[in-house]
């Protein structure tokens, strides 16, 4: 957890850990883990509203609980950019991380694969890995999503690449 | 168009006898060859070759099955002919994936299953076998088209899906499992897996469905710098899954710190990508058709023309459940295993006799070559050339009693929850 800023290192020791280890193919195990799923998310929203810092929204989109979508969104300039928030859980979950895609951003930078999926090899595959199966969607929200967003979404509103809303309706009324 | 081609030429042949200026002649001459050049290039186009009930080893010019024959008659494969029972699952059809389908497809296997859920790009037409008029198209969809031109031999399936989603595993294990091709095979449908994918994420998806299915399989890679790769050999419960130790990559051999990436976008060569897909298909072969050595691993180092090999043993403390089963099968099946050792030793003893008649000293040949890996997470101890490309999990410290306490909690409930604070 070295180079990490201290909010985030204070933030992620009070989301709760998950102790179950099963995937979406576990059965009553799964059932367990979507509690323990739950519970972190329930508690990391709520601590990021007492804190002034509620960046996401995110429900199942299944009642397998193995889809999930909902929104995230990123102030940069005194401007809220939002984003649609997806992913699937994989089969080898909790020993590999959910892909998360952000699918409107999809082409527009090359630190994403195919499908709008983020790039997390380098800052959050080895954190997951290593917290295996500590880690839920909570932790890859927080440690993955998060720090993708305070990088990449500066770059990309200073390139052009992405609009405010605002922006993007005058612009098109004109 | 044939026929209006060869009606030019006949015009073209009375013209030539009805004119007697030399210089004409040269240039109807000319025009001939022109039209017999377009005709083989109209032929060319449309040919496309019937199926073939049983392979030739005849040495003509029009069996495609000739040279690849004649590895019987140069005495390196007993009998190639039994390439068209096999069948071989190929997840992945990118750089490597479909680079090892064609080489298959031209060595005349049975049947091959593919898999991919992405699209022809041009950002691909650095790498083998996809074509500039391919793009938009699946990567399934165009490789069937290109393979069943090059060989109407081989059945093909294609699959379009994920196969790390629930739903895409359960087509992906239901399609493997599937044996309407040989009815008689043991085990699962398909003799083979190749796993071609680039993530870690496909590599653990391919690596559970064949614990789950006591499949063989063999994985590849190509680093993202493009300089270097590895297969590998995976008998479940025999040899380390995929899960046993983190994968393992090979270093460099240049200071890692000087390789900063900028972005995700990996580099890519046709020469990288066809040397792992040939070390792939040939260890393939060899495994198929029972000759020479199958490796267990080989890697490719391309900045320094470094191939390490290595052997892993299965990790007893694995996190994959199917891995442990598989082991738990090899190690009761050990006796019937060294029996039959035993068996075709003897065998080979009275056929060949014994080598020296006399051996006052017993002396025996031993095996010093013998670099296996037991365990890696204890001794850690990998070969020059090798790195892990993930840490290892820390140990999960199990936490007090108290947690399970709030047990009864509803799914309902919390989702009721997370739905509140959402609003």
């Amino acid at each position: 957890m070295e180079g990490w800023d201290p909010t985030t290192k204070s933030t992620l020791t009070r989301i709760p850990l998950l102790t179950t280890k099963a995937g979406p193919r576990d059965g009553a195990a799964w059932t367990q883990r979507l509690k323990e799923e739950y519970k972190a998310l329930i508690a990391y929203t709520s601590m990021n509203k007492s804190n002034d810092n509620d960046w996401f929204r995110i429900s199942a989109a299944n009642p397998e609980g193995t889809r999930w979508i909902g929104k995230c969104w990123y102030v940069h300039n005194l401007l809220k950019y939002e984003f649609d928030l997806q992913f699937d859980i994989p089969v080898t979950y909790p020993a590999t991380a959910p892909e998360i895609e952000l699918p409107q951003l999809d082409g527009k930078t090359h630190k994403m694969y195919r499908g709008g999926k983020i790039c997390l090899t380098v800052h959050f595959k080895p954190l997951w890995a290593k917290n295996c199966p500590r880690f839920g969607i909570a932790h890859a929200l927080c440690l993955g999503l998060a720090p993708w967003l305070a990088a990449e979404i500066p770059i990309l509103v200073d390139s052009g690449m992405i609009k405010h809303k605002d922006d993007a309706a005058s612009s098109s009324e004109v | 168009m044939e026929t209006e081609l060869k009606g030019i030429l006949d015009d073209l042949k009375f013209l030539q006898n009805s004119f007697l200026d030399p210089s004409q002649q040269a240039l109807i001459d000319k025009m001939r060859s022109r039209v017999d050049n377009v005709t083989n290039l109209a032929k060319s186009g449309t040919m496309h070759r019937a199926k073939v009930k049983e392979l030739s080893a005849e040495v003509v010019d029009s069996n495609p099955y000739s040279r690849l024959m004649a590895l019987q008659r140069m005495g390196i494969v007993e009998n190639y002919e039994r390439i068209r029972h096999f069948s071989v699952a190929i997840v992945g059809i990118g750089g490597v994936g479909s680079v090892a389908a064609e080489m298959l497809t031209r060595c005349g296997i049975g049947r091959l299953l593919l898999y991919d859920y992405d699209k022809v790009e041009l950002a691909n037409m650095n790498r083998l076998f996809f074509r500039p008029e391919q793009v938009g198209m699946t990567k399934t969809d165009a490789a069937v088209q290109t393979l069943s031109d090059i060989n109407p031999d081989v059945v093909l399936e294609s699959y379009t899906l994920n196969i790390t989603t629930v739903q895409g595993f359960e087509t992906f294990t239901s399609s493997l499992r599937n044996k309407s091709f040989s009815p008689n095979k043991e085990g699962s449908g398909v003799a083979l897996v190749l796993s071609c994918v680039d993530n870690y994420e496909a590599r653990m998806v391919v690596n559970q469905a064949c614990n789950e299915l006591n499949q063989t399989w063999m994985e590849s890679g190509v680093s993202e710098n493009a300089v270097s790769g590895h297969i590998q050999l995976l008998i479940p419960g025999e040899t380390a899954c995929f899960a046993c130790a983190p994968p393992l990559v090979v270093a460099s051999g240049v200071d890692e710190r000087t390789l900063k990436r900028e972005g995700v976008c990996a580099a890519s060569l046709p020469t990288t990508m066809g040397v792992v897909a040939g070390l792939l298909v040939q260890n393939s072969l060899k495994y198929l058709l029972n000759f020479g050595q199958v490796t267990p691993y080989l890697g490719y180092n391309a900045l320094k023309d470094f191939f390490p090999t290595m052997e892993m043993k299965p990790n007893p403390q694995c996190s994959n459940s199917a891995c442990l089963e598989r082991q738990k099968e090899y190690i009761l099946a050990k006796p019937a295993r060294d029996a039959a050792a035993r068996e075709k030793m003897s065998a080979e003893v009275l056929t060949e006799g014994p080598l020296h008649e006399e051996n006052e000293w017993n002396i025996s040949v031993v095996d010093d070559n013998d670099l296996t890996i037991n365990d890696t997470r204890c001794s850690g101890a990998l070969p020059e050339g090798l790195t892990h490309e993930l840490p290892i999990a820390d140990e999960f410290e199990k936490l007090p009693a108290a947690e399970s306490s709030n047990d009864a909690d509803d799914l309902e409930d919390l989702k009721r929850q997370l739905e509140a604070l959402n609003a």
